[in-house]
């Protein structure tokens, strides 16, 4: 016996060919659109990740180089890619299009068939504001899966600005507004129900953000809802046939996203297959302000969903 | 097919859980009739321990299902939506020792440590973490109450209805832990994509 760590694994010919073939159409997909792909360092210093994200920068892995240093494994690609841009690029006219196809490194819990090493494909779109922006990215997110051949797959999109705007319009402050915050990212809606009527709070603190479905659910969403009402409309209609309203959405183990959200939902599989969303302060942290949004993939869990919708 | 792929508990939960399905109209005569069966497909339901609930609900083997906090809270790290409390299964984690002089605090004075038997690792662990007591977990699988009593441990944290078996053992209640129910839980990618019928089941479960 000659085990590797839990969570990672060896790919043989016959999957490598299948994984291949969804690499290259997403390629394919990027270079049409005129995003240009990166590759960065695996390793980053410790204090790039923490610029970028604290609760982020919680890396699995941690190491020294030779002058002890500290190195950690990259956690995600979006943090680095906010490096690239506003070193590599900081001259360069916006808006600014890259893609990648890399792996990223998480730890896992025991037994749940979590992997160390994931390979990510995801977009970045640096220095295009608002809906538009975001539209261009959620448009490729959608060509991107298209192109796999993947057919059931959703876009659920909420707002990480909804519930806050909600809680201040409600006049919840200090450690109760933290409770709540902490229900809805746990995603308790039952524990968000007694709060809500401990403190005698507007009710639609628990209404809304379990609104899930069409159009109509906007109503209820007040400002936040009007932003995506109007990058529904800058959708291409089979963008907009993919999507499912969220106004309880949060990305919740990054904490940079600003405005719109989104995660790929196949009910073939249990779990998301990546998201997304805006991030209009990330790259002011490294000194180049520039509004941005960009998703990522896990490549080996669309894999998985192409596997089962096709079973 | 049914709309909705529904895991519901067997044991304690098991008697309540099919009334409530009852009473939203899903059909519960095949579960009734059948205690070794464990897959209802004209129904859309599948029955197993509470404890492994939230695995199927996580994995969107079901896309709902109901279990006790008690679970949801000592496998804390599982991606499923609590969607409601359903009120019944109302029982309390407890921490417990012999009745007379304490002997965990007693252990915890002499020793710096009391020995703890528990089918909740993770949740006494948090609770004498949280309390600044250092203790020694002792993970058992069958009746908790037998540890004291042998000597196994000082004291235990288990879940108890209405104190009588604690009692019997000669165990008394120290402190209480938090307070279970049954939950209505959903997979995540079924609260959306399934959002309709979910939805539904709630405004039938709430109005029953």
């Amino acid at each position: 016996m000659h085990p590797i760590p839990s969570g990672t694994r060896d790919v043989l010919p016959d999957e490598m060919r299948e994984l291949r073939a969804i690499t290259q159409a997403m390629r394919g997909v990027f270079d049409d659109a005129g995003y240009g792909e990166v590759y960065t360092p695996a390793l980053e210093h410790e204090e790039t990740l923490r610029i970028g994200d604290a609760r982020a920068a919680r890396p699995a892995y941690r190491l020294f180089d030779e002058r002890g240093q500290v190195l950690v494994l990259r956690s995600d690609m979006t943090i680095p890619l906010a490096r690239v841009i506003a070193t590599r690029y900081a001259d360069v006219e916006p808006p600014l299009r890259l893609c990648y196809l890399q792996r990223a490194y998480r730890s896992v819990r025991p037994q749940r068939g979590e992997a160390r090493e994931q390979l990510q494909a995801g977009v970045e779109l640096a220095g295009a504001a608002g809906a538009r922006g975001t539209a261009e990215a959620m448009a490729i997110l959608c060509r991107a899966l298209d192109a796999t051949g993947l057919h059931g797959y959703r876009v659920g999109l909420g707002s990480a600005g909804l519930y806050p705007a909600l809680l201040d319009q409600a006049g919840v402050q200090g450690a109760a507004r933290e409770r709540l915050l902490l229900e809805l990212v746990t995603r308790d809606f039952a524990g968000l129900e007694r709060e809500v009527s401990d403190l005698g709070a507007d009710p639609r603190l628990l209404t809304v953000p379990q609104l899930r479905g069409g159009t109509a659910v906007l109503d209820a969403a007040g400002e936040a809802g009007e932003g995506l009402r109007e990058l529904y409309g800058l959708l291409p209609a089979d963008v907009q046939a993919r999507v499912i309203f969220d106004l309880g959405m949060q990305r919740r183990k990054l904490g940079y996203y600003t405005g719109a959200i989104f995660e790929v939902f196949d009910p073939a599989v249990g779990m998301p297959l990546g998201g997304g969303g805006r991030y209009d302060d990330l790259l002011g942290r490294f000194g180049r302000p520039l509004p941005a949004v960009g998703w990522a993939l896990e490549v080996e869990r669309v894999h998985a969903a192409l596997v089962q919708e096709r079973a | 097919m049914p709309a909705l792929t529904i895991a519901v508990p067997r044991g304690a939960l098991f008697a309540e859980t099919l009334d409530v399905l009852d009473a939203v109209g899903i059909d519960t005569a095949a579960v009734r009739g059948n205690d070794r069966r464990l897959l209802f497909e004209t129904e859309g339901l599948v029955t197993m321990r509470p404890s492994d609930v939230p695995t199927y609900v996580e994995a969107g083997a079901a896309d709902v299902g109901i279990t006790g906090k008690d679970v949801l809270r000592e496998q804390s790290e599982r991606e499923v939506v609590e969607l409601l409390d359903l009120g019944f299964g109302r029982t309390t984690m407890v921490f417990a020792t012999e009745a007379g002089p304490d002997p965990a605090a007693e252990a915890l004075r002499r020793l710096g440590v009391m020995r703890i038997a528990t089918k909740y690792p993770r949740t006494a662990e948090r609770f004498f973490a949280l309390t600044g007591r250092q203790v020694e977990i002792v993970e058992v699988k069958g009746s908790v109450e037998l540890a004291p009593l042998t000597g196994l441990v000082e004291g235990i944290v288990d879940l108890t209805q209405t104190g009588t078996t604690l009692r019997e053992n000669g165990l008394v209640v120290r402190e209480e832990i938090y307070t279970s129910s049954a939950r209505l839980i959903a997979n995540p990618v079924a609260y959306r994509t399934k959002a309709a019928e979910i939805d539904a089941l709630l405004v039938a479960v709430r109005a029953r």
